[in-house]
């Protein structure tokens, strides 16, 4: 168990290709900690950097105050998860999972009951003597996971260790794992570009894009409090609606009807000397149907009528789509978002073409019929549309 | 049996017959050879496929003869040499050219490719005068060494191909797991590798067992005269006796350690050894 510290790792192909910039980041003992991003965004390379499959350009690692840019992997002590496994395919299961005590010289002894052990708190004991070739993905998936935890490391590194399986063994073993964790209490630095496994499985969430840290902290406080526009659309899903915003008569004139200023958000743009011109974003779950709102709940908030585009039920609740025309909210993070999240590929896709509200299941509404929604005010964030910054972060 | 089954089946049907076909075009001369090399001196041009009369005598005529155990020998050392130093000196720069970039790739796989396309007998008479001046002429290391030279582009090819279908990351996986380069190459890369390496050396010593134009061109005696060579060689026992026995016979006993060889190796030669190492 240990701690890990990246003290401004930067990371430069020799293509002269700037994979990372300057990380700052503290893993704690024990922590659980999710590097996220869309592909591309330095999070692999970050990875493979703190296991010593890659050099560090620049910046210092540490790991229990030691530094270890200059080890190789073998000697930093962390033991790795791959995308696709690493299976030795010429190996038994038994052999795979014994590799890394093998080469540690371990006594056969230990090697045997470490193993064994191993195999039984991963339900793994009955297939001890077959081939990896043999085995299903789930299977493999777990074998990976005996190799690395067997020979009780400082710390695990994993590397989209879920991707490769399908949706429903996924959410499953996403529980199993986040159980393993606590129970082993390992250090644990995970990647991954899904953002429901980020927000589900860690301590704290880094999001990356572009190789530079966009925010660090937990994942409530990522969802409710992110740093910028490409955090507040990269997490939660559906992702939030932006909507072009003008400051104007004390109120806040978006395209869905005017919001009403309060004045701890008047405060805050007064402190941020925030331009006229903003991105308001709302989250899908912070609309609802207006007519199961109470009469004095909607009055302070904001109604909007429109014709329901498409209607998606998922039995608990319902997704209503509103195309929306005119003017979009328009920044360069917002348009980085797009690309690498493929929405801009989409037919009529791309940041701002729809709102997307998702309504209790009791809604009434119908595809094609008129609608009113209704929203929380207060649930408003607000952004500078030249940085991306959020304005309305404090409360 | 549902509709679909039946252009399954005829499909299957003219693939089987192709197949024949082409078994049948490749196996009858190695098949009249060997029946050659059973038939009595008399019978020899009677043109019947199978022998009427067998005899072993022509097997017996040639393991009397002196100069065709030699052959043997030589062609058994020389080949063995080749194939040993050709493979590995291939695994090495087959592993450079599959995992690493440096500078040069594209030449050195260029070059190699020349290699393989150069026209051998262009070369044979500028050999002949080197290997007479640097006193090579006539040894084991005057056919060794243009055989390694010949082989390698073939092996380089082949076994690249090998290590390009090995992942990476089990390099990764192992080096993460506490290995050295040399115990990850040796535990890991090595083993998948070796359907690969055996391969490969199974095609360089054919191309050195078989090989006759640098064999009749770089000897002159018994000291390094390999069995395609000292075929030619062969007469009855007296000059106005035909041949064509005792070199069918040879023929037959040359061909045979192939067979043996492939048939031994097939198994290791199957690939797929890698599969299951990734997902799916």
């Amino acid at each position: 168990m240990a701690e890990i510290i990246l003290d401004g790792v930067s990371k430069r192909f020799p293509d002269g290709a700037q994979a990372v910039s300057e990380v700052h980041l503290t893993v704690a003992d024990g922590e659980f900690v999710i590097l996220v991003g869309p592909s591309g965004c330095g999070k692999s390379t970050t990875l493979n950097m703190v296991a010593g499959l890659e050099d560090i350009t620049d910046g210092e690692l540490r790991i229990d105050g030691e530094r270890m840019n200059e080890r190789a992997p073998k000697d930093r002590d962390i033991a790795m998860v791959f995308q696709s496994y690493a299976l030795y395919p010429h190996m038994s299961v038994r052999e795979n999972m014994a590799f890394p005590l093998r080469l540690a010289k371990a006594p056969e002894a230990t090697v045997r009951a470490k193993v064994e052990d191993t195999a039984r708190v991963l339900d793994l004991t009955e297939h001890l003597d077959r081939r990896p070739a043999h085995l299903s993905g789930g299977q493999r998936q777990r074998v990976a996971m005996g190799r690395a935890i067997v020979r009780s490391p400082k710390a695990f590194l994993m590397d989209e260790p879920l991707s490769n399986l399908d949706a429903k063994l996924r959410g499953q073993m996403r529980t199993a794992l986040s159980r393993l964790q606590k129970r082993l209490g390992t250090t644990t630095v995970y990647v991954t570009h899904d953002q429901t496994e980020a927000m589900t499985l860690g301590d704290r969430i880094v999001v990356l894009q572009a190789g530079h840290v966009q925010q660090i902290g937990p994942p409530q406080h990522l969802y409710e409090r992110p740093a910028n526009l490409f955090v507040a659309g990269f997490i939660g899903s559906p992702s939030m609606n932006f909507l072009p915003a003008t400051v104007q008569d004390g109120a806040l004139a978006t395209p869905i009807g005017d919001l009403p200023l309060t004045d701890r958000v008047r405060r805050l743009l007064a402190d941020a000397d925030a331009p006229r011109q903003l991105i308001a974003g709302v989250r899908p779950e912070h609309f609802e149907d207006a007519a199961l709102v109470d009469e004095h709940r909607r009055a302070e908030g904001l109604c909007y009528t429109a014709v329901v585009d498409v209607l998606e039920s998922l039995g608990s609740e319902k997704y209503a789509h509103f195309p929306l025309e005119g003017e979009r909210a328009s920044s360069r993070q917002l348009a980085d978002l797009a690309a690498v999240t493929g929405s801009a590929d989409v037919p009529a896709g791309g940041p701002g073409a729809a709102l997307v509200t998702r309504l209790s299941a009791d809604t009434r509404a119908r595809e094609g019929a008129e609608l009113t929604v209704w929203c929380d005010p207060d649930r408003v964030l607000l952004f500078d549309p030249a940085e991306g910054t959020h304005l309305t972060g404090e409360r | 049996m549902s509709l679909s089954n039946v252009p399954v089946g005829r499909r299957k049907a003219a693939w089987a017959f192709v197949n024949t076909v082409v078994v049948v075009y490749a196996l009858t001369p190695v098949l009249w050879i060997a029946s050659l090399s059973f038939k009595t001196r008399e019978t020899m041009t009677d043109g019947h496929f199978v022998p009427r009369e067998w005899t072993l005598a022509h097997y017996a005529d040639i393991f009397r003869t002196d100069a065709f155990l030699r052959a043997l020998v030589n062609s058994i050392g020389i080949a063995l040499i080749a194939t040993f130093i050709a493979v590995v000196l291939a695994t090495m720069a087959a592993y450079a050219v599959a995992r690493l970039d440096f500078p040069g790739k594209r030449a050195l796989i260029g070059v190699s490719l020349l290699i393989a396309m150069f026209p051998q007998i262009s070369l044979v008479t500028p050999l002949f005068t080197i290997e007479r001046a640097l006193g090579l002429f006539d040894t084991w290391p005057g056919l060794i060494l243009p055989y390694i030279t010949f082989a390698l582009p073939l092996a380089i090819y082949t076994l690249s191909a090998f290590f390009r279908e090995i992942p990476w990351e089990l390099e990764k996986a192992a080096k993460m797991d506490g290995a050295t380069p040399a115990q990850a190459f040796r535990k890991v890369i090595a083993p998948l590798a070796a359907p690969g390496v055996f391969t490969t050396a199974i095609l360089v010593f054919i191309f050195c067992w078989n090989d006759f134009l640098f064999a009749i061109s770089l000897t002159s005696s018994e000291a390094s005269r390999t069995v395609p060579a000292a075929l030619s060689f062969f007469t009855g026992s007296s000059q106005f006796e035909d041949p064509t026995g005792t070199i069918s016979a040879a023929a037959v006993v040359i061909t045979v350690p192939i067979v043996v060889f492939v048939l031994l190796f097939q198994r290791r030669i199957v690939a797929g050894l890698t599969s299951g190492a990734v997902k799916g």
